[in-house]
């Protein structure tokens, strides 16, 4: 018997594909779902849109039907609770923007599902990521970008530690979408045709201010004023809850002209409205440093820095400070200007193809 | 395969197919229906019922065909509190109740109803006295279970039918788990409904019976439609479940002593060498004559019952947990909760549920594969080394 894999499963071309390859590859292969829903009405709710309804449990099963290939549901409701949506939530009570799918990969997906295959004897997980693992010349393990750049899936992994990635395996990131789907069919695996979704799963109809006061309740920030980038009171906005900033939309104010958000004051629940010029900076901080492809940043190198799931990229330089906790953080200078850096985001800076590391956006 | 789940379904027995086979191809008419055919359906129909209700020590015609337990408990609660409501709209039931009994209280609840969900004490026993306690002047219904699915408590349904007759409230039992496995006489309990399935006991899935005693024979159907079931409910009988489920009482009926005390034996002969070889091992329930014969529960302290099924599963060992959720996974049990479990602990609960073909020998594999098991996850476990370390 070759080694046991847990392949996470959600009923999707991605993942079915991953079991059919790590199973022609010789490996043996444990099909899992996680059960992240809190209960079945937030199940139904998120059949369409999560990748782990009831639904994803039905069609994974049927994947797995058709591998031949033990198959269980198994239950991460608690670490979810805790990991992502108190997070979440916790996060927007603070003025930030929150990035609950790079929470769930490190907390969920990889920590809590990590471990649980180990205790049944799994020597690695697997995913559908479109990302390849690595390993450069130190011995360190890293992701790199998979073949195709469109389906790029790297920013949301860039927390996973040494240990976890030299216990993961991500065979789709060796193929293009349209080759992935082509093995399906002619593997004639019975899967989903559920449309690529980047909403939030846990948030179905995407308001999630709405979503985060209904959980804060009584403590929800409740109506504020707006101010101009000098200070005065310019009209009232909803709660900090319910923006991000450079959001333009929805602002629910007239000023004859197109105005973002620029500042986010959850203290004392102050929302800043500038000009497109305003949203744009040159500079950022982070902290909780993760590092993948590199031990330490090197200051004098040259990074690509995406600040969001969908950010082509910008240049940039690193430098090392300590903040006022004594902690280590880094400052991190663009080359050139970059737009609605939003703090609670994730910055991940990669060198050439490879995930260098990250830390999340704090100013 | 070693099967120890059958709480959850037992595998049917080669006879009752064979007693079914001839309803499916050859006698398949409706019972409804006038000619020759029909009678057949007929006569199995009325044969059945006969079985049925001499396991209960009944009379046929208080026995009425269902789909199942659950549609039975959603008959009972739901049409009995329909029938006493100029009475008033409160309900009694347990903490423990099987979900058919919890989500048709709660259901009843979003409709205006009252619901008092008596707490039970640490080996799941409600008391004849707390139903007393809590009876009001507009309580129509008391629903208790006859034994639980989880712990295999046997709840003291002769005193509460005592006092509920007493009181003038209709009492329903789920009997679900107890159908079958210990004697149930319907002539000397007061029990006005009683809800019991057929595939616990070795029958076809798909079937059950709602008992209706004369205090509850005015309710209403639940399953509008035709005049089947003496137009309590409505839709063509499934004969072939209904004949293999006759048949199944009938023998369950003429093996019920020596498949208690065999049970019973087996049940705490694996109980004994499961406690004496797994360190910090909590039992779950009570013991002897007031437990299901075939039902163990332990939880072992530190590991996730969900490890433990997997890998049970991966030695070729079924058994369960408490109670499984829709997609199949693990929640924490309510009634370990209920039984003063903490929420932990409540994850940790294996049910071992034996059947009148478990043999000593693979209660003794079992034991032995849940000794490596708990002992490998325990291995891995931080919690598990505080603890030790706590207790050194």
């Amino acid at each position: 018997m070759g080694k046991k894999v847990v392949v996470g499963m959600s009923g999707g071309v991605d993942s079915s594909v991953a079991a059919y390859l790590l199973k022609q590859q010789g490996y043996e292969v444990i099909g899992v779902t996680m059960q992240i829903w809190q209960n079945e009405e937030a199940a139904c709710r998120i059949e369409e849109k999560g990748c782990c309804g009831l639904s994803a449990v039905e069609d994974a099963r049927r994947v797995a039907a058709v591998l031949d290939i033990p198959y269980y549901v198994m239950n991460f409701k608690h670490e979810f609770r805790r990991d992502v949506m108190d997070y979440f939530v916790e996060e927007y009570k603070h003025g930030r923007t929150p990035n609950p799918c790079i929470a769930c990969n490190r907390f969920v997906k990889w920590d809590a599902l990590l471990a649980r295959s180990r205790e049944i004897g799994a020597d690695y997980i697997a995913t559908g990521h479109y990302a390849r693992i690595a390993q450069n010349a130190d011995g360190r393990y890293y992701i790199r970008n998979s073949v195709t750049a469109a389906k790029d899936q790297t920013y949301v992994l860039y927390s996973l530690t040494q240990d976890q990635l030299a216990h993961t395996l991500m065979p789709v990131g060796e193929y293009e979408k349209p080759m992935v789907r082509k093995i399906a069919l002619e593997a004639n695996l019975p899967v989903a045709n559920k449309p690529d979704s980047e909403d939030i799963c846990f948030i179905p109809d995407g308001d999630a201010g709405a979503f985060v006061d209904r959980e804060l309740g009584k403590e929800a920030p409740g109506p504020g004023n707006y101010v101009n980038m000098a200070g005065e009171v310019i009209g009232q906005h909803k709660g900090v809850t319910h923006y991000t900033i450079g959001q333009r939309k929805g602002l629910g104010i007239a000023a004859g002209h197109r105005i973002f958000v620029t500042k986010i004051d959850a203290e004392q629940n102050i929302v800043t409205l500038g000009e497109s010029e305003d949203v744009f900076t040159d500079q950022l901080i982070a902290n909780d440093l993760c590092y993948m492809e590199q031990e330490r940043f090197d200051e004098n190198m040259e990074y690509i820095a995406k600040i969001r799931y969908s950010d082509p990229g910008s240049p940039c330089k690193v430098s090392y400070e300590k903040a006022e906790d004594g902690s280590e953080r880094l400052r991190v200078n663009f080359l050139k200007k970059v737009r609605a850096v939003t703090p609670g985001q994730a910055i991940v800076l990669y060198h050439g193809q490879a995930v260098a590391g990250g830390g999340v956006i704090t100013n | 395969m070693i099967y120890l789940d059958n709480a959850a379904t037992t595998k049917m027995k080669q006879c009752v197919l064979d007693e079914m086979m001839p309803y499916f191809t050859e006698n398949f008419g409706n019972a409804s229906a006038v000619y020759s055919l029909a009678n057949k359906s007929k006569f199995a129909l009325d044969k059945a019922r006969d079985r049925v209700a001499a396991l209960l020590n009944t009379r046929a015609e208080r026995i009425f065909f269902t789909s199942g337990g659950s549609e039975s408990d959603n008959w009972a609660i739901m049409q009995s509190v329909q029938m006493m409501s100029s009475k008033g709209r409160h309900i009694i039931t347990t903490a423990i109740e099987h979900p058919a009994v919890v989500n048709t209280c709660r259901s009843l609840e979003e409709a205006g109803y009252e619901v008092t969900y008596l707490p039970v004490d640490q080996k799941g026993f409600v008391t004849a006295d707390q139903v007393k306690q809590a009876i009001r002047e507009d309580t129509v219904l008391v629903s208790v279970m006859f034994a639980n699915n989880e712990i295999g408590t046997i709840e003291p349904i002769a005193a509460i039918g005592e006092v509920c007759q007493e009181k003038g409230v209709l009492f329903h039992t789920d009997a679900v788990q107890a159908f079958g496995q210990i004697p149930i006489d319907l002539s000397e309990l007061k029990v006005d409904l009683l809800s019991a399935s057929s595939h616990k006991i070795y029958g076809p899935k798909g079937v059950g019976i709602l008992y209706l005693g004369p205090r509850a024979s005015g309710i209403r159907s639940l399953i509008h439609g035709g005049s089947q079931e003496r137009n309590k409910r409505a839709g063509t009988e499934n004969i072939p479940a209904i004949v293999g489920f006759g048949k199944a009482c009938e023998i369950a009926k003429e093996t019920l002593s020596q498949r208690m005390q065999r049970e019973r034996e087996l049940r705490d002969y694996m109980k004994q060498k499961v406690l004496a070889t797994i360190p910090h091992t909590t039992w779950h329930g009570s013991d002897g004559e007031d437990r299901l014969p075939g039902n163990l529960n332990f939880g072992f302290r530190f590991v996730e019952a969900e490890s433990v099924l997997i890998l049970l599963d991966q030695r070729g060992i079924a058994a369960s947990s408490g109670s499984a959720c829709t997609a199949g996974s693990i929640d924490p049990s309510h009634v370990l909760i209920a039984i003063g479990a903490d929420e932990d602990e409540g994850r940790e609960s294996i049910r071992l549920t034996l059947s009148d073909e478990t043999t000593k020998e693979e209660l003794d594999e079992c034991a032995l594969q849940l000794q490596e098991i708990v002992s490998m996850l325990r291995s891995g476990s931080l919690l598990y080394e505080d603890f030790l370390k706590q207790n050194a």
